[in-house]
């Protein structure tokens, strides 16, 4: 990697015109591959005037890594061609299921951490990033599920993971505040124990609590400004293990442009405050 | 490294996963570890994102459907095809190609005649607006060149169709274009329509078309020359203007690449 990359938003086409318009200084975008899976059209003219001007990042939600199945050769040849073309700065995916059997559930599925599943799941990443010539960065998903059977904690899979085949980690910390939330651990703990020298990419969202059963059941649903709390949890990360880059992810109910920027700039201080006091 | 051959267990919660989000009965029966998890509250949190996930992707593919019928409608209607048809892929803007058809034999949409050839050219749209690139053929081309026998070939974004007894194309027009002003609009005329949708530039257009017009592309469209394609208009529709209907095809951008033998 030879750029370094602070703060970036996820984009959507709402936000095209202002996004390529924007000059924020060291503002990169992070999009959907699946969006931007098309033989040809505006979408992929769209993307191409962006990243002329910004770096991007590409963020698989549908690679479906930890199927018990092969990853789709056509879905991984496509997202190839895209990394081809657009040259991110970064790619990553999710270690959750999505497709299964032929049939596409637009969600990330979980699935019991077993030495089994790592067997699999290592193997799929390790053919992704064959096809893709590079490394990618799996991501911490959302949890609402107790699940029997788990032989590994999250944080010893990924790092195992990671030891098989070279991928790196993206921490998303609203993930792990929601989760903490919703199984019961304590977020603290977890984020001290996410192995720093793996993470190469750090996302922060907002979540809503469910209609029927209030904060009991947080949902990590991107369609709210990132939470206090989850701000607090990012900064003494970063205290830590110093800045990476850092996405605001908004997918739904979307703001003003000049909101998203606000909250990327609070996480683009966060970024560079200690790097300039470190100088 | 290579996976293990068999993998059941994984494989087995998966399978029953997959079936507990889209099963309409949450009470059917499914074995003891995965009742464990449908039965926690958390579990919904998966079957309604992928739900609404999936019903999110209809209602943006299908926007003049939505505005004929209501939000309501269109997505307690979504919700059946889901079920049904769950994405084949992940790319969710590409969703519901059977959702014309589905419609087409839908007992509450009886009423409403047109709503699957309106749901078609919502299709339509979204097939022209993700299809390759390719330049279209520029009208000037056919001045300056003996076409006879010449086949042209529709361009890669184009797409028409005829219906017989209903102005689908205008019906769509109007519900396609969000701001339309149905109250200082022309009284709708009964009768059967065709519609051209293309995308000459950047972006996607449409334009109306006779049965002669339909006609010609089909014929253009199996490989036939463009002379044989003319007979096939006129064949459709004997008071065809050909000069005008060739105008309107290549402003249009139909046409792609010209093949100047059709006997090869």
């Amino acid at each position: 990697m030879t750029t370094t990359l602070y703060a970036g938003l996820s984009l959507k086409p709402e936000y095209y015109e202002e996004a390529n318009a924007c000059s924020a200084d060291g503002l990169w975008f992070e999009v959907h591959p699946e969006n931007y899976m098309v033989a040809g059209g505006p979408r992929l003219a769209w993307l191409e005037t962006i990243r002329a001007r910004h770096p991007i990042s590409l963020h698989g939600v549908a690679l479906s890594l930890a199927a018990d199945a092969d990853p789709d050769a056509s879905h991984l040849q496509r997202l190839a061609q895209l990394v081809e073309r657009f040259e991110p700065t970064l790619v990553s995916e999710h270690l959750a299921w999505s497709t299964w059997r032929g049939a596409y559930h637009p969600d990330l599925l979980p699935f019991p951490r077993t030495t089994q599943a790592l067997i699999r799941i290592a193997a799929n990443i390790g053919r992704a990033q064959d096809i893709l010539r590079r490394p990618i960065a799996i991501e911490n998903p959302s949890h609402y599920l107790h699940i029997e059977g788990h032989e590994f904690g999250e944080i010893e899979f990924l790092t195992e993971l990671a030891r098989r085949t070279g991928c790196s980690l993206l921490l998303d910390v609203n993930n792990v505040y929601v989760s903490a939330n919703n199984m019961g651990f304590d977020a603290q703990s977890y984020l001290a124990a996410f192995p720093a020298a793996l993470i190469t990419e750090i996302h922060l969202a907002g979540h809503t609590a469910d209609p029927a059963l209030g904060a009991a059941l947080l949902i990590d649903s991107h369609d709210a400004p990132v939470d206090a709390a989850v701000w607090a949890l990012y900064e003494s990360v970063i205290a830590r293990i110093g800045p990476r880059p850092t996405l605001i992810e908004r997918d739904g109910n979307l703001p003003a442009f000049g909101e998203l920027l606000s909250e990327r700039e609070r996480a683009n201080s966060t970024l560079t405050v200690p790097a300039l006091l470190a100088a | 490294m290579q996976p293990p051959s068999a993998t059941p267990a994984l494989r087995a919660f998966q399978d029953g996963f997959a079936q507990a989000l889209i099963a309409p009965d949450a009470r059917a029966r499914v074995t003891p570890e995965l009742a464990a998890l449908r039965d926690q509250p958390g579990f919904a949190v998966y079957r309604n994102t992928v739900m609404k996930g999936c019903i999110d992707a209809l209602q943006a593919n299908y926007p003049a459907v939505e505005r004929l019928v209501g939000a309501q409608w269109l997505r307690a209607a979504a919700a059946l095809y889901v079920r049904a048809e769950l994405p084949s892929h992940p790319t969710l803007f590409d969703y519901g190609a059977g959702f014309a058809q589905f419609l087409r034999t839908f007992a509450p949409a009886a009423e409403l005649p047109y709503l699957a050839g309106v749901a078609r050219l919502d299709r339509f749209w979204t097939e022209a607006h993700i299809a390759r690139d390719e330049p279209p053929l520029p009208p000037a081309a056919l001045a300056q060149q003996d076409l006879e026998q010449a086949v042209l070939q529709p361009h890669a974004a184009a797409r028409w169709a005829w219906f017989d007894e209903l102005p689908i194309f205008t019906i769509w027009q109007r519900n396609r274009d969000a701001t339309f002003d149905h109250n200082a609009a022309p009284e709708i005329v009964w009768r059967g329509e065709g519609a051209l949708i293309t995308r000459p530039g950047g972006a996607v257009q449409s334009v109306g078309l006779d049965a002669g017009g339909c006609a010609l592309l089909d014929a253009c469209a199996a490989g036939r020359s463009l002379a044989d394609a003319a007979q096939a208009a006129l064949s459709a529709n004997a008071r065809v203007d050909l000069a005008q209907l060739m105008a309107t095809l290549l402003n249009a951008g139909a046409f792609a690449d010209l093949q100047r033998d059709a006997n090869e």
